[in-house]
């Protein structure tokens, strides 16, 4: 996973609630067996026609180097679908930005290298309105000190992340690397207090 | 000291240790796979170059990305096929039991899960699918995972979470007649909307939930994720241990008595403290219909839909689905009727469809789809004659997997027409691309694919 510190960037607004996974990444561009390439298909029907041609009003058609995502209430919604963060990063974005986001979206993304901003609603009202006002306005999002700010209009808000998913994105760390560590204490869980064994051991033949 | 609740109880019997300032190392009793959110899990332990730790708490099925009709041939889509060929080799590599194409076993991983007496109280069960949530019906904590999570699961039987809050909803008093499970739920989801539940893992409790089967159990809890939440899970009572005794991979013998000794244990205490409470009234839960593009936008089948509010994410929904604010659905024409999906494909939704369309015909501009949600539902459903009562009707009892609940193999509802639904989802192209979907119960769903139109099941059965 690449570390993440800090970011300056314009935004793509998506002042929509209630975004779910399914309008991210569609079910039907989830046959790859790989990580790669799902960004092509990020938002796909709304993006795209039926003919593949681009929706010239959709906000991805109209910004097309922005890092970092405004979306409305509820970002993230609906299915478990990694491959939901894995396109939004795919396409380009580090960060995600919402006045609340759904649980396993939410996880998914900070696994990812995703980083999901929670603001207050007023907060992401100002976003999208200095976005609106000017399309170029710049956002900077820094994960040390937990801020989001516009300079351009000199508002800023700082959020919260859980301290070790924080110390994860910082310096790059995965989950895996940090379970692997804890091996010992695994087994001995094991050992000592696990209910259940495997699937067909507690079948008397 | 104050008491337990069920959550609490066994989240505390998994926790392998905390993580300071955060999540906690939970230990994972089943750990349940399919075709579409494993493979780079599965390519991701073999780059770190490590093994596969608990392969015999893990098993996997076929069901997001097949086909339901001639399932015994060769998978036409390239992509379709070769996801599913992974699963094959991925599971004989790393020594995990596979229900897949072909096996009596196969079907939609939440309804084998419990049908086999894979899901047992007590455990914890994760899977890389968000209606992971249905086994809580057997009193687990049971959630979805993403990818990422999964490894994690493969590489040490464990993963990284954070406690949630808990939740308890209490349906007190009874439900009048039409109204079932599927109308329990998408009525609380409509007042608590879609994300009343994040941040909580929820308990179904009260009179009207411990009267339903555990099918009906299931379809609740499956769908507490549309509200945001965790999961949610139903305390064990007698009719679950009914439910579980005798399946192929329940405890017997010796071991079935110890573990019900351990069973009876889980039940949130009297004086347990919940972060939030909330309560309902069976009684004035109505059969229930959804109008928009999320599961919060539902109606009683009989009432106006609300009025414009200015919302424009509501104007969009309607706009999608050609409704205006204000207007009854009843009577509105509907296309495609799909009774199916990880909510409502078990052997008694199967038998309820049958006993309201048996001797009747289906409109015949409707296409009606059944889809059983595994191998051993729809041999089930041939041995008590279900399946000559559907036919006799008009109704295509098709082979087990996910179809058109989410549109991934070729089950698609085409652009524009409207689908009266047993699933879960009813998001913009959720059934296919421009596919409009109305969510609703089994007996809603197969009334109207007899009139033809939305139809309230209560003027049909009186
Ligand atoms: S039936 Fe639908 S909701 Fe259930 S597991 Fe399959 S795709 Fe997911």
């Amino acid at each position: 996973m690449e570390a993440f510190r800090k970011i300056i960037s314009k935004a793509a607004p998506l002042p929509l609630e209630n975004i779910d996974t399914d309008q991210i990444i569609p079910a039907r561009f989830l046959k790859a067996t790989t990580r790669a390439g799902f960004g092509d298909n990020l938002f796909r029907d709304w993006r795209y026609d039926e003919q593949g041609n681009p929706q010239p009003d959709f906000i991805l058609n109209k910004v097309h180097d922005a890092a970092i995502l405004v979306a409305g209430k509820n970002f993230g919604c609906g299915s478990s679908r990694e491959h939901a963060a894995w396109a939004i990063y795919d396409y380009g974005f580090r960060v995600v930005v919402s006045s609340f986001f759904a649980d396993i979206f939410k996880n998914n993304a900070l696994n990812n290298g995703l980083l999901p901003v929670q603001v207050s609603e007023a907060f992401l009202q100002e976003l999208f309105d200095a976005i609106a006002a000017d399309p170029e306005q710049l956002l900077e999002v820094d994960l040390e000190k937990q801020t989001i700010a516009v300079p351009g209009t000199g508002k800023s808000e700082t959020f919260d992340i859980n301290p070790y998913k924080k110390h994860c994105l910082l310096n790059g760390l995965d989950d895996i690397d940090f379970l692997l560590s804890k091996k010992a204490a695994i087994e001995a869980y094991e050992r000592e207090r696990a209910l259940y064994g495997g699937i067909k051991q507690e079948v008397t033949p | 000291m104050a008491g337990k609740t069920l959550f609490e109880k066994i989240w505390q019997a998994h926790v392998v240790e905390e993580v300071a300032g955060g999540p906690s190392i939970l230990y994972i009793d089943r750990h349940l796979i399919h075709e579409v959110t494993s493979p780079q899990a599965f390519a991701g332990i073999e780059k770190r170059g490590v093994p596969l730790f608990r392969p015999d708490k893990t098993v996997a099925t076929a069901d997001h990305n097949v086909p339901t009709k001639n399932q015994h041939l060769p998978i036409k889509d390239p992509l379709s096929r070769s996801q599913v060929e992974a699963l094959v080799s991925n599971c004989e590599r790393h020594g995990v039991e596979l229900y897949g194409l072909g096996h009596p076993y196969q079907g939609i991983v939440h309804v084998i899960g419990p049908e086999l007496g894979i899901t047992q109280p007590g455990m914890t069960i994760v899977c890389g699918d968000s209606h992971t949530s249905t086994h809580g019906a057997f009193g687990c904590i049971a959630f979805g995972i993403g990818t990422s999570e999964v490894e994690q699961v493969f590489s040490t039987q464990c993963i990284l979470q954070s406690k949630p809050k808990t939740m308890r909803i209490t349906v007190d008093g009874e439900l009048q007649p039409g109204v079932g499970a599927k109308d329990i739920i998408l009525h609380i989801i409509a007042r608590l909307s879609t994300s009343g539940g994040t941040g909580y893992f929820v308990e179904f409790a009260g009179s009207a939930i411990r009267s339903l089967s555990m099918e009906g159990r299931m379809t609740v809890c499956n769908m507490s994720i549309e509200m945001g939440a965790r999961g949610g899970m139903i305390a064990p009572d007698q009719t679950t241990f009914d439910y579980l005794q005798g399946r192929p991979f329940a405890p017997s013998g010796a071991a079935w008595q110890q573990k019900l000794d351990y069973w009876q244990t889980l039940y949130s205490d009297a004086d347990a403290q919940f972060d939030k409470e909330v309560y309902f009234d069976a009684a004035e839960i109505e059969p229930m219909i959804t109008y928009g593009t999320n599961p919060a936008m539902g109606v009683a089948v009989d009432k106006p839909l609300p009025a414009a509010n200015g919302d424009q994410s509501f104007a969009k929904a309607l706009d999608y689905m050609q409704f205006k604010p204000g207007e009854a659905l009843l009577g509105k024409p509907v296309d495609y009727v799909f009774i199916g999906s990880c909510t409502n494909s078990r052997i008694e939704d199967l038998r309820q469809v049958a006993a309201i369309v048996k001797g009747r015909q289906k409109a015949p501009h409707v296409t009606a789809w059944i889809v059983p949600g595994s191998k051993q539902v729809e041999e089930q459903a041939r041995q008590e004659g279900i399946d000559k009562i559907l036919a006799e009707a008009g109704f295509e009892l098709r082979e087990p997997g996910c179809s058109a609940c989410l549109a991934m193999n070729e089950d698609k509802i085409p652009a524009g027409k409207y689908c009266v639904s047993t699933s879960n989802r009813n998001f913009e192209g959720r059934q296919g691309p421009g596919a409009r979907t109305l969510l609703a119960s089994p007996a809603t769903a197969a009334v109207a694919a007899i009139t033809g139109k939305i139809t309230d099941i209560r003027d049909f059965i009186d």
